[in-house]
């Protein structure tokens, strides 16, 4: 089993940035309505638009190894980096996850995050992995940045059954009966 | 199948039994996750089939299909026949009459359609020609109040939500206690004369509590409440006569039966039946039709819109048969025994905490738990790698879940074809759990 990655492991255990702090500019609150997991995130930008820095993220999360390990990673991704590529990260998470096993995914473009690669054979764990960056994409789009191009221009090479949009986190994400 | 006669009618399955009725479902014999046996223990979510079933549903298609009520030619009676047939079946494995019983695509349908009963009658016309004592029964607004339970699946739990939203009445509940029972310390002030219907589960699809039927069932005749039992869980594993339960309604599905997926049961007491609205209307359901308007056919006609799902009804008395002929005591003595199995290998574990009675009391066969410091979405995981498949997420019961501070549950839940050998396969695969995750060292 190639899922359980010792550093989605690590990262579980010591999710790094973990905790809600101040200052932020926006607060949201996500919810995987399969399984209940939780993950309230607040962002701090500096500057405007998409060539602003994301001076924080701080979360506060409830879940699977997978989703806890996915926000710690993003978390450690972000900070300190532009909009730009923060959204640059989440299109190549993105586009990893959803690729049923066939991108391995880049560490230049999404560091850790390479370590989730083996979820995409996971179609019902793609969810966990993303809850987090689903926060994080809606939270940038409250605080005004605009997150279209990277909706439109990173869809799955192949057809998924997990259709993720961003503006639509938790409904969009498969639902439980 | 083929089931020795010496055993007696309260005896698990033998092995040589076992072993004749998992012959009867083919994907038990299959392999997963890179040639695994598969070890199915999410019955409670669905069954899987027995060739019996399949072969009477294919048999349908192969020579008998035809649109049900309509048409004079000789397939379309056959096929009429089979299907009222089937009612007939369905309608003696739970001790009813087959007028009573009504076919929808699934349990959740049937729940709904008495929920709608409710705020339909309130239009105008809509009890026109009904007996006013029996008109009031379904009468519902302001200051009436619906009574359901904490530990209700989604599907008995937001029909009715909505219908106090829609009606203006007043949604209460029945609490859960510490050990997974429900609390009826306060049953006298939950239910009222305010009391119009009390909806609630008979089997809890995540504790496997058996619910006291015949206690809440005396307080809500006591205040002229119509009663609503879900039976989804209970139909499927232990024997059940909605007679005796006493209560109005009952709801079930079929795919939980090894009956097929796209059919589920509403039995109602018949003068109710006859004095409910229409839920869904066109086709089929109707006795005289004008462009002014029309009238509505008698139960159960009424209440089945359209082409009704013949192959599967076909199929769901197949699946009766199939349980009559094990013997519903002995299916539920067998499922008895493995719970037993499965509470005795996790009370040897100190990390994993069952989430529901922990003895074997007033208990079906679903089991949910959590292992300290790992989400279920993990357990379930580790589990999948090993070819065991449960359940994990919140099983449709979010509002339980909080109740008993879970965010989440594994849950393993058994049918008639599981065997012990299967119970060590979780226990053993669960084993691995805490080392994949290093809580244990």
């Amino acid at each position: 089993m190639d899922l359980y990655q010792e550093i989605i492991l690590e990262h579980s255990k010591r999710p790094l940035h973990a905790g809600l702090r101040e200052p932020f500019n926006v607060q949201v609150h996500h919810v995987n309505p399969t399984c209940g997991d939780e993950v309230t995130l607040r962002v701090q930008l500096s500057g405007e638009g998409r060539s602003a820095v994301v001076a924080d993220v701080s979360y506060d999360a409830t879940g699977c190894s997978i989703s806890t390990a996915a926000t710690s990673v993003l978390a450690d991704e972000v900070i300190g980096h532009s909009v730009k590529d923060a959204l640059t990260s989440f299109a190549a998470m993105r586009k990893m996850l959803t690729s049923k096993g066939a991108d391995p995914g880049d560490e230049e473009e999404i560091g850790d995050g390479v370590a989730f690669a083996g979820v995409s054979k996971y179609p019902a764990r793609v969810k966990c992995a993303l809850l987090g960056w689903m926060a994080f994409t809606d939270a940038l789009t409250q605080a005004g940045v605009d997150i279209s191009a990277t909706s439109t221009s990173s869809s799955a090479p192949s057809a998924s059954s997990t259709t993720i949009t961003t503006d639509t986190a938790t409904s969009s994400i498969m639902e439980d009966s | 199948m083929n089931l020795m006669s010496d055993a007696a009618v309260g005896d698990a399955f033998t092995t040589q039994e076992s072993v004749a009725i998992r012959g009867d479902f083919a994907i038990l014999s299959r392999t997963v996750r890179g040639g695994k046996p598969l070890v199915y223990l999410d019955s409670g979510a669905t069954s899987q089939k027995p060739q019996q079933m399949l072969d009477a549903e294919r048999a349908f298609y192969e020579q008998h299909n035809a649109a049900v009520h309509r048409g004079a030619h000789q397939l379309a009676e056959e096929a009429t026949d089979a299907y009222e047939g089937a009612r007939e079946t369905v309608a003696r494995f739970i001790g009813a009459q087959s007028r009573e019983v009504v076919f929808t695509k699934n349990a959740t349908e049937a729940l709904n359609l008495v929920a709608y009963s409710f705020s339909n009658a309130a239009a105008a016309g809509a009890m026109d020609g009904v007996d006013p004592a029996l008109a009031a029964r379904f009468a519902l607004g302001v200051g009436d109040e619906i009574v359901i339970t904490e530990m209700e699946h989604h599907s008995n739990l937001i029909p009715w939500q909505e219908l106090a939203r829609r009606t203006g009445a007043t949604l209460r509940w029945i609490g859960v206690t510490d050990d997974g029972r429900l609390d009826l310390g306060d049953l006298d002030t939950v239910i009222t004369d305010r009391t119009k219907v009390v909806a609630f589960t008979h089997v809890s699809n995540v504790l496997g509590t058996i619910n006291p039927v015949a206690a809440i069932v005396d307080r809500a005749r006591a205040v002229g409440a119509l009663t609503v039992l879900d039976a989804c869980q209970s139909v499927p594993h232990l024997a059940v006569d909605v007679v005796d339960l006493g209560v109005d309604f009952v709801a079930f599905s079929g795919h939980k039966m090894f009956g097929p997926l796209g059919i589920g049961v509403l039995w109602g007491r018949y003068d109710l039946l006859d004095t409910m609205p229409p839920f869904l209307t066109g086709g089929s359901m109707i006795k005289e039709v004008r462009m002014e308007g029309s009238t509505f056919a008698d139960p159960p006609q009424r209440f089945e819109a359209g082409v009704p799902m013949a192959a599967q009804a076909v199929g769901l008395a197949a699946a009766c048969d199939y349980l009559s002929a094990l013997g519903m005591a002995r299916v539920g003595a067998h499922e008895h025994a493995l719970t037993e199995a499965l509470l005795a290998g996790l009370a040897q574990r100190p990390w994993v905490r069952v989430i529901g009675p922990a003895d074997n009391k007033d208990r079906s066969s679903v089991v949910a738990f959590v292992v300290d410091g790992i989400h279920p979405h993990d357990v379930g995981q580790i589990l999948d790698d090993a070819g065991v498949a449960v359940r994990v997420g919140h099983h449709c019961a979010w509002p339980l879940h909080r109740r008993m501070n879970v965010t989440a549950t594994t849950r393993a839940s058994f049918a008639a074809y599981n065997t012990v050998a299967e119970v060590d396969a979780l226990l053993t695969a669960l084993d691995r759990v805490p080392v994949v995750f290093g809580t244990v060292v």
